[in-house]
């Protein structure tokens, strides 16, 4: 019975993060990504599988299996 | 008061400095500062994971509170990447939509691809991006990157960190006389005189980054390159002196000479 539950609910995902795999516990939104890479309240943008996810909806998106995301940030360039 | 107009908006300084290349984010600060720039490059990457979540960003040194920040595709060869890195860069800024989209076609030289850099810029102005477009200095071309709506067209003087100056001063000229849009020299500029002469040929404005950062005092380059930008406009404005091989009309009066040997010749 355990062990069903975990099979329903603990769910691990794998996610293509700025190109490089990594693997979460699901359910996993764009927002708690954030938090688990430590980039909360950072000035950041973010793009799953080429799209925009606007920053009012990070809290709403959830990531899939499977997923490409790009994270990125502000660099002195010219 | 003599200002650099751009898609709509007025800036004092006709100076625009990229932020890359600096030794760390103070010198960046300090060589900005001293350089009066309104407008700053920045470029967009990816995320350090795991690696110094408490370090300062740039956003913080430079707060587009204060600088109107120009997000830049730089690294970019292809029109696809150029517009996904501008649209991470508009949700970012939280909407800004002034960008500066360059597409490059080759490594080693950083030479523009320009077909590429037509196809991001269509894609870009249909997205009501203002879109400030670097190419090379073939006139044809920018007046084409202007047909498809930019805002402003910044030929390089010369190849991107080369300091090699302005190569081609006549191709400027003309992509200066056709333009209706800013043209602004980007890249190539090493020296103040490169900026001077960029500006005197009638140039609105000048964008530089390594020949800033990589001088042995960046803080007093960035001083002096606000001064030859601010002097190159001021002698274009003034309209300069005709010249000629020589001139029978020196300075001083011809008349009243204590010298009574006229003519060494005669």
């Amino acid at each position: 019975m355990l062990l069903l539950a975990n099979a329903v609910f603990l769910r691990v995902i794998s996610l293509t993060v700025n190109g490089e795999p990594r693997r979460f516990d699901a359910p996993l939104t764009a927002a708690q990504l954030i938090a688990c890479l430590e980039l909360t309240g950072k000035r950041v943008a973010l793009e799953r599988n080429g799209e925009i996810v606007p920053r009012s909806s990070l809290e709403q998106q959830e990531l899939s299996d499977g997923d490409r995301v790009e994270i990125v940030v502000a660099v002195g360039g010219g | 008061m003599d200002q650099l107009i751009i898609a709509g908006k007025a800036y004092s300084s006709r100076l625009l400095v990229g932020t890359g290349k600096y030794k760390d984010f103070a010198q960046t600060r300090a060589a900005i500062d001293a350089s009066g720039a309104n407008i700053v490059t920045v470029a967009i990457r990816r995320t350090n994971i795991g690696q110094n979540a408490n370090e300062p960003s740039l956003l913080e040194v430079l707060p587009p509170s204060q600088f109107t920040i120009l997000p830049n595709t730089a690294g970019c060869y292809s029109a696809q990447d150029a517009v996904r890195t501008l649209r991470l860069a508009r949700e970012l800024l939280d909407g800004h939509s002034l960008v500066k989209l360059e597409v490059l076609g080759d490594p080693k030289t950083l030479f523009p691809n320009v077909l590429e850099t037509l196809h991001a810029a269509k894609t870009l102005v249909n997205e009501g991006f203002h879109v400030m477009v670097y190419t090379s200095d073939d006139p044809i071309i920018a007046k084409q990157l202007e047909e498809i709506g930019c805002v402003a067209v910044m030929p390089l003087a010369s190849l991107i960190g080369s300091g090699m100056g302005i190569l081609n001063p006549w191709n400027l000229q003309i992509i200066i006389e056709n333009a209706k849009v800013p043209v602004l020299v980007d890249a190539g500029v090493g020296t103040a005189s490169d900026a001077a002469i960029a500006m005197e040929l009638g140039c609105d404005g000048v964008l530089m980054n390594t020949a800033i950062a990589a001088a042995q005092d960046p803080v007093l380059m960035a001083s002096a390159m606000r001064k030859a930008v601010e002097a190159g406009r001021d002698a274009y404005l003034a309209g300069r002196m005709p010249k000629k091989l020589y001139s029978a009309a020196p300075s001083s009066p011809t008349s009243g000479v204590i010298a009574t040997v006229k003519d060494k010749a005669a």
